[in-house]
This record gives C-alpha cells, structure tokens and sequence, in this order.
C-alpha cells in the first residue's frame, strides 16, 4: 500500500490463445489522475490486454491490483464495480435504441420493473452537461454523428460511476475536429479526477494528451516512458522494434508515356448529381500521381469509375493504350489495372474464406489455378504461401480466414495480390487508413517500388502528408473537378490546403508566398 | 341477412380463426427480439394443440365449463417444456437456429400422432368433450350496433390474444426485461459488457415463445378443430410466423397481422354465406390465406426491420 496513488497495477499478465501468447509477462501501472498511452502496432496484444481488464477476458497468468488491492475482474459487472470503464473502439451501442436507452442499459431506473424514461433523460442531461459531453438523449444511436456516438459511449462509463476509464483507438473514426474535442474531453476528466488509460498507435496524439506511455510490441511489454521527454522518432522505434524512417525515400521519377488516359471524365453520384465533372487526367508510367482533397470531392466515384464499379455517364478512359470505359471490372483488371480499394474490408477481400483463397481472387479463373472450371487448390495453396513470405504478411497459417488479420496485414495481403499481378496500373485508394507507422513505410515502399519497375500508380488520399511524401505530381481535386495539378516538390502544405478549399492555383500561390513574404520579413524585424 | 348478422359472423369467424395465430406470433416476437428465431413454433403448437386435448378428455370432469382454459395452460406449459430443447441448442450448443427449429418441427407431430395412436387406438383423439365456442365479452357486448358485432357470440380465446398483445407491448417497449432483452437481440456484445447475463435472456425469450405458442395450439384444437388430429395446426406456426413479420417485430402488430390472416382463412368457411363472394369457387378461398401470406411477405420483408443480431449464435468471451 506504499503507493497507494496508484490506481492501477497489472503484474505480469500473460493471456494464451491456445498455443499463442497475445499477451506475455506484461506489466503495466496507472497512476491517478493522469492520462496513460498504450502504444503498439496492430495486433500487438493492446486490446487483449484491456479486455482482460474490463474483464472480458480472464488472464491465463498475473496479477491486477485497483486502488491497492488484488482483485480477480471475472466479469464486466465486476470491472464495473470497480470503477472501471471501457470505451470500445468498435461503439458497443444498441443501434436502434436512444442515446439514453444505451446509456441506462443494465442499471435503468425503474418502478416495478416499469422504466422511468423521463427521471432517466434528465440524468443523461445533467451527467453531459457535467463533462461537456454534448449528446440528444432522445436522439436513435442510427441518426447521430460517429462523434456524438461516442460521447455516448464515454457517458455509458460515467453513468457507471467509473473512475478509470480505458480508450481503445478512440480517434480511428473520428475527423479531425472530433479528435480536437475528444483530446479537449479527455483533459477535462482527468481534471476530474478520473484516470485514463489511451490505446493507440497514432504518435502525435500521444505526444499531445499522454502523461505517461506504455509500448507494447508482439505481446511483451518494452518500456515505459514519460512522453515529455521522449521523441516521436523513440516511441516509433520501441513500438515496431528498429529504427523507423518518417522521411520516403525515393528517386526523382522518370515519367513515360501515359498508362492512364482519362478524357472529359463525368461521372453520376448514386443520388443521382455529377460528382466528377468532366475531368481530364493522365498517369504515366514510372510515375506516382497523387490525388488531394476533403472526403467527398468525388475521389471515390473517380477511382470507381476507372475500374468498373460505377458506370461512366460520359468520357472516356484508356488503360494502357486501351479503351476500358464502361468495360465489366474484370476485363479492366485483365488490361492491367491493380486495386487497392479505399475500404478493403468491403471492397478488397472476403472476410469470412480462406486467406490463400482471398489471395487467388483475381485470379482463381486462370490456369494454373484452375483447369477446365475446377481449382486446383494445391496451386493456389503455393501461391499464398509465396505471396505471405514475400510480402510478410503475418498469420499463423494462410488457411486463416481473412478476418483473423489485423489491419495491417489484411492490407499487406490485398497489396501482395494486386502488386503481384504487375499491373501496368495500381491504384491505392487510403491504402495506409487505420494502420500503424511499421506498416505504413512498407505500404509506401512498395508503391515507390512499383513506380521505379516503370508502372504507374494512382494513390488517393485523405493524409496530406501521405499524399505529398509519396507522390511525383499532385492533382487536388475540389467539388468534382481537378482544380489543380502541382508537382510534389514545388507545393507545400499550406498552398494543398487552400486548393482543398476550393481556391483557385494562382490565388492560392499568391497568398503563400505573400504570407511566406511575411514571415520573413518578421522574422528579419525580430533580428 | 341483415348486416349486422353479415358482419357479427364474419367478425366473430375472423377472430376464432386468428386467435392461435395472435398468441403464436406474440411468442414468435419475444424469441426473435431476444435474438433466436424460433421456426418451431409450428412444432410447438402441435404439442400444445395435443396436450390440451388429451387435458380436455381427461379432466372435464374435474374443471367442467373452465376445461378449455386450463387445458390451453397445459398447452402453454408443454409449448414451455418443449421449447427448452431449442434454448438449449440454440444457445448454448450453437446450433443453427433452423436446423434446430426444423427438428422440432419434425419431431413434434411424430411424436403427438404416435401418443395418440397409442391411446386412442387412432389417428385422432375424436370430438373434445368441452370446446371453447363461443362467448358474449362482459359488459362489452351491450353496447348497441358495435356490441352486437364485436362482442357478441365471439372467440373468447381471440380477446385473451388482444389482452396478451397490449401486455406484451408495454413488456418489451416499456420494462427493463422488454429493454434487456431486445439489447440482447440487437447487439449482445453490447448487452454483455453492460452486465446483463446474455444467455439467461435469450432463454427467457425462447421459453416465453414456447408458452404463447403451446397455447396458440391449444386454442387450435380447442376452439378451431375440436379434435386433436396430424391436421388439426397444419402449418398454422408458419403462418404466425408471417404475421409476425408483417407485423414488424410488434406485438400490436403482429396481432393486427393475425386477425388479418384469420380473416383471410375465415373466408373459406364462411364464403358461402356472405354475398358477392359466395360465387367464388371455394379452392380458392381456401388457397387465400396462403397466398396472401407469401404475398404480404413479398411486399412487407424488404421494409421491415428485423433485430440485428438475429439468428446468429452468441458465444461468450472468455
């Protein structure tokens, strides 16, 4: 009981799966009062161990000690006894239930069994307006933002009573706003007295909120450090095991002839309004074109259009040399098109088959995977088997179903079928969305790679930095046109943004310098 | 005729045929709410529609005008017992929940014929001694003109349905069990980090499932075929089955649904006394409630909105 301010103590806590160890031997202390970062890469054992602590899980070994005492957290209404809150990374809400439904579910107020709705609504109002978590406590979970969604998922744990509360990827599917008042939030309970533990992979939210971090790699804990005095570069480092490059390398590119041809490109959202406006665009070889800007500026209806997933309302593409407008999805494929689709749990593998068998996809067709219409799974079982070496994808086997991965190597797994191929054209839609530093420079090494074999790539993103460390040139794209292309290395961050803004190249140019004009001239009066 | 007799008859029709369906489906509602399709509920009323009848022969003598009401307890309470062996494989073997409702399907009429073969000598039980018929609802049927139609010289059973129905409602839209189970039947990943013990509601959905429905078959033989034979349910747990669809998962609905689908079978039988309709060749009155069924099915399953996590197993982590 020395350090009783200590609210959290998790002695060697070891969980198998079986044969495999998700968690081994960690150890892992939560003080009160501070914020706690838990960082590991995807499939590091992060999760396994904050399930064991909302009690989820039982541990196959090891201690946890609350607030000084040993305790056994068999079962969530333990953990919740405790003082224990999970704020799930995948919301565990009701849907079609109101925000006070999700809330008071498993402790309602009620008359003889009869629940008490209005009583109930106005405590959801008084505990939201206590922390500044604005939510509609009528509102159904289906109508609201995937922000307020978890502020009521943050009150779920406060109607509980927690003190301690643990963050599981909390910013994952939040936009850029939403992160700023949930790091806002975050500070406020901890000025409240609550504990908070954040899992994470995202470096800069842990150098901006955390007190304290936890790195975690392949199931053993590896330091723990405070944040102050460690660099980005050093929690990278620890979480993937060796030195990380934030910087791409890359040669100049050596651009050739055009692989991709798109030729007064229109194409018709769902609801039926233009949302790529008569566009021309051209993607050579040996050359990686980035495209910019806001969700929602008709990127994704563009790179639908070019494989074949939305009919082209007029235009025309060319795939090397080819015309492919309005052809089915596979005959594009066959001209030579490689897709890394932007939501690869949909679009880019079968999550419930076979690992080697989503490795085939494309292919399964063709001999030698298959011989007059049956598959020769020995085949296919060989070529998962080479692709997982040769691009380390990690499983236990490649008869895995796709849905075992962690992010991170389902995205390795589609990129080794797509790039394997070597098609004259790869397209990367948010190829690195939602996965750690480690995978992300793999991700982007191999693009460069297929760059310098002479291919084009056409790499689409929401991650300005993604957009301008990788690319060669750079095509914003504003309210279904191009509004401007620029090459990488003469662009800056500041000028994308104003052209994702919808201002105009020369303008957008004029005002950067002019502010740059400024900064110097500020800079010199200082001196 | 006069209208008031053309419309008293063909109220009164339609709510005897409706009321195994009423309580059948309400059943049907509790167990998908909790996540569990329960497809044996066609088996489940056999046996209910068996028990009661055997009830009914045997204990006339003891409960005299109350035969058929106690007897459709009897019912529910076989329905119960029966439904166990779904909760059991459903929940906590895994099994698939068709599968499993399929056997009991096969499984329940087998059984009942055999029983009553082997005590009766036949393959029915032969005319029950005391059947529901009909009654004036207290104080109700006095009213004038609604009275004499709605009220009057009606199906008791269909009424206690209507009763059930509104009780249900506020059960599940309204108490914190209706709340817990149909978190349960939405997202139980959810429900269980909330504390609420999965299994024990998804066993309290089946099992009030298998209590409606073995009544819903005891008002069928009791009320409707005043026998227990193989055709005496006949796909009628099909039928509620449907009616709960079309009723979107509502108790209230999934009533109205009902009498719906117990007007359409009343037609058959009381066609020919009604004008305009009595022409029509009875096959196909008696096609009617069938196809109405599928058609309603057609129309209705694309907009209506079934519990998330229905049908699927929930495994607990661990």
């Amino acid at each position: 009981m020395s350090e009783t301010n200590k609210v959290i103590e998790m002695k060697g806590i070891t969980k198998k799966f079986g044969n495999f160890k998700a968690n081994d031997n960690i150890h892992l202390d939560l003080k009160k009062g501070e914020i706690h970062a838990l960082l590991g890469e995807n499939g590091a054992g992060k999760s396994t161990l904050m399930n064991i602590l909302s009690g989820l899980l039982e541990p196959t070994e090891g201690e946890i000690w609350v607030n000084g005492e040993k305790v056994s957290i068999s079962s969530p209404d333990v953990a919740n006894q405790l003082g224990i809150g999970m704020v799930h990374q995948h919301f565990m809400l009701v849907d079609k239930f109101t925000v006070t439904e999700n809330i008071i579910l498993g402790k309602e107020k009620h008359k003889f069994g009869f629940m008490d709705q209005a009583t109930s609504q106005k405590d959801v109002k008084e505990l939201s307006d206590q922390y500044g978590l604005r939510v509609d406590p009528k509102a159904r979970i289906s109508d609201i933002s995937v922000g307020m969604q978890q502020r009521a998922e943050i009150l779920k744990t406060l109607y509980r009573g927690a003190d301690i509360l643990i963050f599981d990827e909390p910013t994952g599917v939040l936009t850029p706003q939403e992160i700023e008042e949930l790091m806002e939030i975050m500070n406020a309970l901890v000025k409240e007295g609550k504990s908070i533990i954040l899992i994470t992979h995202k470096l800069d939210e842990i150098k901006k909120v955390a007190d304290r971090c936890t790195v975690i790699r392949r199931g053993k804990s590896i330091d723990t450090v405070d944040v102050a005095t460690t660099s980005q570069q050093e929690l990278a480092d620890m979480m993937v095991g060796r030195s990380v490059s934030f910087k791409v390398d890359k040669k100049p590119a050596d651009p050739k002839e055009p692989v991709l041809e798109i030729k007064n490109l229109t194409v018709k959202e769902a609801r039926g309004y233009d949302a790529v406006k008569a566009i021309d665009l051209d993607v050579k070889a040996g050359e990686i074109l980035g495209i910019a800007g806001v969700d929602g500026n008709g990127q994704s209806e563009l790179i639908q259009a070019i494989t074949g997933l939305t009919k082209v309302d007029s235009g025309s593409i060319k795939l090397d040399g080819k015309d492919i407008t309005n052809k089915k999805p596979r005959k594009i494929t066959e001209t030579g098109l490689g897709h890394i689709p932007e939501d690869r749990q949909r679009y880019g593998l079968v999550l419930q088959m076979k690992l080697e068998e989503n490795m085939s996809l494309q292919t399964y067709y063709q001999k030698p995977f298959s011989n007059h219409g049956f598959l020769n799974h020995k085949e296919i079982k060989e070529h998962a088997k080479q692709l997982i070496e040769e691009f380390d994808v990690r499983t236990s086997s490649e008869e895995n179903t796709a849905s075992s991965l962690s992010g991170g190597n389902q995205q390795k797994a589609i990129i080794a079928r797509e790039i394997y191929r070597n098609p004259a054209l790869l397209i990367a839609a948010q190829p690195t969305r939602g996965l750690d530093v480690g995978a992300i420079e793999y991700i982007h090494k191999r693009l460069i790679e297929q760059r310098d074999h002479g291919k084009g790539v056409l790499l689409m993103s929401y991650e300005l930095d993604e957009v301008m460390n990788v690319s060669d040139r750079i095509a914003v794209m504003y309210d279904g046109n191009i509004i401007a292309i620029v090459n990488a290395d003469e662009t800056n961050e500041k000028e994308l943004g104003l052209l994702m803004a919808g201002v105009p190249l020369e303008k957008a140019h004029e005002q950067v310098t002019e502010t740059e004009g400024k900064e110097r001239e500020t800079v010199a009066n200082e001196k | 005729m006069d209208i008031i007799r053309l419309m008293q008859l063909i109220v009164s029709s339609s709510l005897t045929f409706a009321a195994p369906l009423i309580l059948t489906a309400i059943g049907g509602t509790f167990s998908e709410r909790g996540g569990v399709v329960n497809i044996g509920l066609e088996g489940i009323m056999v046996m209910g529609a068996f028990m009661s009848a055997i009830f009914n022969i045997q204990f006339v003598g003891t409960f005299g005008t109350m035969t058929p009401w106690v007897g459709m307890l009897a019912g529910g309470v076989i329905g119960l017992l029966f439904s166990i062996i779904h909760a059991v494989a459903t929940v906590n073997l895994r099994a698939d929940h068709i599968v499993s409702g399929t056997v009991i399907n096969l499984a329940a009429p087998a059984l009942a014929v055999f029983l009553t073969r082997a005590l009766f000598g036949a393959a029915q039980t032969g005319p029950l001694p005391r059947a529901f018929g009909r009654t004036n609802i207290f104080l109700l049927h006095r009213i004038p003109v609604i009275g004499p139609i709605f009220f009057r010289n009606t199906s008791g059973p269909a009424f206690f349905g209507i009763l059930v129905a509104i009780i249900s409602w506020f059960i599940l839209f309204k108490t914190r069990f209706g709340l817990r189970l149909r978190s349960v039947g939405e997202n139980p990943h959810a429900a269980e980090t909330l504390g609420i013990k999965v299994y024990t509601m998804k066993y309290a959905g089946v099992l009030i499932s298998g209590f409606l429905g073995g009544m819903g078959g005891a008002i069928q033989s009791q009320a409707i075929h005043n026998e227990f034979g193989i055709l005496t349910v006949a796909g009628q747990g099909f039928i509620a089955m449907a009616a709960m669809i079309f009723g979107k998962w509502n108790p209230l609905g999934a009533m109205g649904a009902a009498i719906f689908f117990g007007f359409a079978q009343s037609l058959a039988r009381v066609g020919n006394s009604i004008p305009v309709i009595q022409d029509i060749p009875g096959v196909w009155l008696q096609i009617l409630p069938y196809l109405l069924t599928i058609l309603v099915l057609v129309g209705v399953i694309g907009r209506a909105e079934a519990p998330a996590a229905i049908g699927k197993t929930y495994i607990k982590s661990k």
